[in-house]
C-alpha cells in the first residue's frame, strides 16, 4: 500500500516541476550541452571571460546587470579575472555618487550599470527567470534531465530570429522562434564575425550565443560552483552517516528480532 | 519527565511510515534556524526586498546555501506532512482515542500552509506578488464582509508594502505557534500511546503484557528514526546542491511588478491539490448553480470555490467522526484499501491539474477529482463501516511482530 503512496509522493514532487511549464511552453528552445550542467559540471572560466566580452560589447549597450557586483568578476568559480583587470574594467563605467554629488568612475565594489533602455530588462537573473523546458504533460521530467533551460532559452532567443519584421503601433517587432508570442522588440543583436576573441575561440554566432548564455548563467547563479561542492560533500558525508546509522539500527534491533525467530 | 518522554514505551511493530514525525520536527527546527539567520540580512520593503534576497544570494557568506535550504526545506516539510497525514488516514490514527492528536495536527497543517504562503511572498518576485493577490482575493469572495476583510488583511486596497510587512511579521511568528502546537501534538499521543500498523492497542492488562508489546523509544526508535532522517537528508541535500530551483517558479526571479500579470499564475506545488479544488467549481457546474439558486445568489462560483477549498481540509479534519468502521487499521479492511489507494491517486491527479491551465480537459478532470475527494470523506468512509466485512486483526501487537519476524512465517528479517 505504502509503495503506492511513495510513488504518489514522487509523482507529486516531479509534477511540481510542471509549475514551470508556462514560461517556455510557447517558444522553441534548443538543448545545449553547457559545461556547468549536471551535478559535477563546472563553469568554463575562459567561456565566462568570452561571455563577459560579448556582454560588454553587445548586450551592455541596452541591458544592465544591476545585482552583480563588479568585484565578483575576480571570484573563483566565476570569470576569475585578475584584480587589476577588474579595476580597469570597472573604471570604464560611471556612477552617480551622492556624497560627491557628481559622477565618478566605478570601483570594484560597485555593481554593474543598470539597463540603458527602459524596455530592456535587466539581465542579472535572466538565466533563472526563464524556463526553456517543460513537460511532457506537466510532469517535469524534461526539466529533471535537461535542466530548467534558462541559458538554453537565451541561446535559442539569440539565434531564433527569422528575419521577418513588422511594425505595430510605431514599434518594430522582429519574429523570433524562441520568444513566447513569436514577436520581440529587440532587434537581432548578433551577426557573423561581430567580434574577435583574444583566445582565438570561434566567433560564429552559435559560439557567441553559447558564451554569453553561459556568462548570464554565472551572473544569475554566481555561487553555483560553491553550491555543488557543498552539495557533494553533504551527500557523501550523509551517505556514510546513513550507512553507519543503518548498521547501528540493525545491531540494536537484532536481539529483539532474533528472539522472535527462536521462539 | 524528560526521561519518561524519551523512554516512552512504543509499539514495537511500527513500520517505516512512522518516521515522518521526526522528519517534520527536524524540518521545523531547520526552518526556524535558517529563517532566523536569513532575517538578519533581509529587508521587508517593496523597493528593497527583492534586492536584499539577491544580496543574500551573492554577498552574504553561505547566504546562497541558507536560502536554498530554507526554500527547499519548505518542500521537504510538505512532502513529509502529506506522507504523515496519509499514513494517519490509512492506519486509522485519527480514530478514538486519538481525535485530539488529529485535530491538533490539522491545525498545525493549516498554520504550515499560512506560514509557507506568507514566506513565499517575502522575496517579492512576480509569483510572490500575484500569488498573494490571488489568494487574498479569495477572502474578498465572502459575501457582505469580503471586501472589508480583504482590505484589513492586506492593510490597503491592494498588495503593497503594508502587506509585505505584516506577512513578514506573521511568517516569523507562526513557526513558534507551530512549535508550541507540535509540543501539544506530541503530548497528546504520548497520553494515548502511539497507534501502530495493526491498529491494535497495547495491552494494559499488566506491566508484563505491555512490555511484550512495546520497546522503549530510546534507543530502538531513536536510531531507526535517525537512520531514516539521514537517508532523506541525502536526497534533500542532493536537490539543494544540484537543482535547488527545480521546485520553484522562474517568474519569481523577476521582481514584482503590479502592472505586469504573469501569463499563468500557479502556487507552490504543495498547494496545488487544493488550488485545483478551488478552481474546479466554475459557474457552469450544477452544484454551484444549485447553491447559487438556493441562497438567492449569495454563494456565487467564486465563493463556492473558496468554500470547497477550505471544506476539503475541513472534511479531512472531521475524518474521526465520519469513519464509522470499528476496525482501526486499513490493513484489515479489504474494501477500504482500494478506496484509499484511489484517494492517493486522486491527490496526485489534483496536484497535476492544479498546475495545468484552466481549460479542457483539465477542468473536467479537476471536477471529477474534487468530487472524489469529498465523496471519500463524506460518503465512502461512513458507508464502508456499515457494508464492509473486515478481516481479523491480530489479537496483540506481539502476535503481529512475531508473525512478521518469526521463523515460521519465513519472512526475511529487515
Amino acid at each position: 500500500m505504502f509503495k503506492k503512496i511513495a510513488i504518489a509522493a514522487v509523482a507529486a514532487l516531479t509534477l511540481s516541476g510542471g509549475v514551470a511549464m508556462a514560461a517556455g511552453a510557447e517558444g522553441h528552445v534548443e538543448n545545449v550541452d553547457f559545461s556547468f550542467q549536471g551535478p559535477f559540471g563546472s563553469f568554463d572560466q575562459n567561456q565566462l571571460q568570452r561571455g563577459l566580452q560579448v556582454y560588454t560589447e553587445v548586450c551592455a549597450a541596452c541591458h544592465g546587470l544591476r545585482y552583480v557586483p563588479l568585484r565578483t568578476l575576480a571570484d573563483e568559480g566565476g570569470p576569475h579575472l585578475p584584480e587589476d583587470q577588474v579595476r580597469a574594467y570597472a573604471a570604464q563605467f560611471e556612477i552617480f555618487d551622492a556624497e560627491l554629488d557628481d559622477f565618478r568612475p566605478r570601483v570594484e565594489t560597485d555593481p554593474f550599470p543598470m539597463s540603458n533602455l527602459e524596455n530592456a530588462p535587466d539581465l542579472s537573473l535572466m538565466a533563472k527567470a526563464r524556463a526553456g523546458f517543460s513537460g511532457p504533460y506537466g510532469t517535469g521530467i524534461n526539466q529533471l534531465f535537461k535542466g530548467m533551460g534558462g541559458p538554453e532559452y537565451i541561446y535559442s532567443l539569440l539565434l531564433g530570429y527569422t528575419g521577418e519584421e513588422k511594425t505595430e503601433a510605431g514599434v518594430t517587432l522582429y519574429e523570433n522562434t524562441a520568444f513566447p508570442g513569436g514577436w520581440i522588440a529587440m532587434a537581432p543583436p548578433l551577426y557573423e564575425d561581430q567580434l574577435e576573441f583574444a583566445d582565438g575561440h570561434s566567433n560564429s554566432m552559435e559560439a557567441v550565443a553559447e558564451d554569453v548564455a553561459a556568462f548570464l548563467m554565472w551572473t544569475a547563479e554566481p555561487k553555483m560552483m560553491a553550491r555543488k561542492q557543498t552539495g557533494l560533500v553533504a551527500v557523501i558525508f550523509l551517505s556514510v552517516l546513513t550507512v553507519l546509522l543503518y548498521l547501528t539500527n540493525k545491531r540494536i534491533w537484532m536481539p529483539v528480532k532474533r528472539k522472535e525467530k527462536n521462539v | 519527565m524528560i526521561y519518561d518522554t524519551i523512554m516512552i514505551p512504543t509499539p514495537k511493530n511500527l513500520n517505516w511510515m512512522w518516521i515522518w514525525g521526526i522528519v517534520l520536527t527536524f524540518c521545523l527546527a531547520m526552518q526556524i534556524v535558517t529563517g532566523i539567520i536569513l532575517v538578519m540580512h533581509y529587508t521587508p520593503h517593496v523597493d528593497l526586498a527583492f534586492a536584499s534576497v539577491e544580496h543574500i544570494m551573492r554577498n552574504v557568506n553561505g547566504g546562497h546555501m541558507l536560502r536554498y535550504l530554507h526554500q527547499n526545506g519548505a518542500s521537504l516539510f510538505f512532502v513529509a506532512v502529506y506522507l504523515h497525514i496519509f499514513r494517519g488516514l490509512y492506519y486509522g490514527s485519527y480514530k478514538a482515542p486519538r481525535e485530539i492528536t488529529w485535530i491538533i495536527g490539522m491545525l498545525i497543517y493549516l498554520l504550515m500552509m499560512a506560514t509557507a504562503f506568507m514566506g513565499y511572498v517575502l522575496p517579492w518576485g512576480q509569483m510572490s506578488f500575484w500569488g498573494a493577490t490571488v489568494i487574498t482575493g479569495l477572502f474578498g469572495a465572502i459575501p457582505f464582509v469580503g471586501d472589508s476583510l480583504q482590505t484589513w488583511l492586506l492593510g490597503g486596497p491592494a498588495v503593497d508594502n503594508a502587506t509585505l510587512n505584516r506577512f513578514f511579521s506573521l511568517h516569523y511568528l507562526l513557526p513558534f505557534v507551530i512549535a508550541a502546537l507540535v509540543a501539544v501534538h506530541i503530548w497528546a499521543f504520548h497520553t494515548t500511546g502511539n497507534n501502530n500498523p495493526t491498529g491494535v492497542e497495547v495491552r494494559r492488562t499488566s506491566k508484563e503484557d505491555a512490555q511484550k508489546d512495546t520497546l522503549p523509544f530510546w534507543p530502538y526508535f531513536v536510531m531507526k528514526d535517525l537512520f531514516a532522517l539521514s537517508l532523506i537528508l541525502v536526497i534533500f541535500f542532493a536537490i539543494v546542491g544540484f537543482m535547488p530551483n527545480y521546485l520553484g517558479h522562474p517568474d519569481n526571479y523577476i521582481e514584482a511588478n503590479p502592472l505586469v500579470t504573469p501569463s499563468h499564475i500557479v502556487p507552490e506545488w504543495y498547494f496545488l491539490p487544493f488550488y485545483a479544488i478551488l478552481r474546479a467549481f466554475t459557474a457552469d457546474v450544477w452544484v454551484v448553480m444549485f447553491a447559487n439558486w438556493i441562497t438567492g445568489g449569495l454563494i456565487d462560483a467564486k465563493f463556492f470555490g473558496v468554500l470547497a477549498m477550505f471544506g476539503a481540509i475541513a472534511v479531512m479534519a472531521l475524518a474521526p467522526w465520519l469513519d464509522t468502521s470499528r476496525v482501526r487499521s486499513g490493513r484489515y479492511r479489504p474494501m477500504f484499501k482500494w478506496w484509499f489507494a484511489l484517494l492517493c491517486v486522486d491527490f496526485v491527479v489534483l496536484a497535476w491539474v492544479g498546475a495545468m491551465p484552466a481549460e479542457e480537459p483539465y477542468a473536467t478532470i479537476s471536477l471529477i477529482a474534487s468530487a472524489y475527494w469529498f465523496a471519500y470523506f463524506l460518503v465512502i468512509l461512513p458507508l464502508l463501516g456499515v457494508i464492509e466485512k473486515p478481516q481479523a486483526a491480530p489479537a496483540t501487537i506481539e502476535d503481529d511482530f512475531k508473525a512478521h519476524y518469526g521463523a515460521s512465517s519465513g519472512a526475511p528479517a529487515e
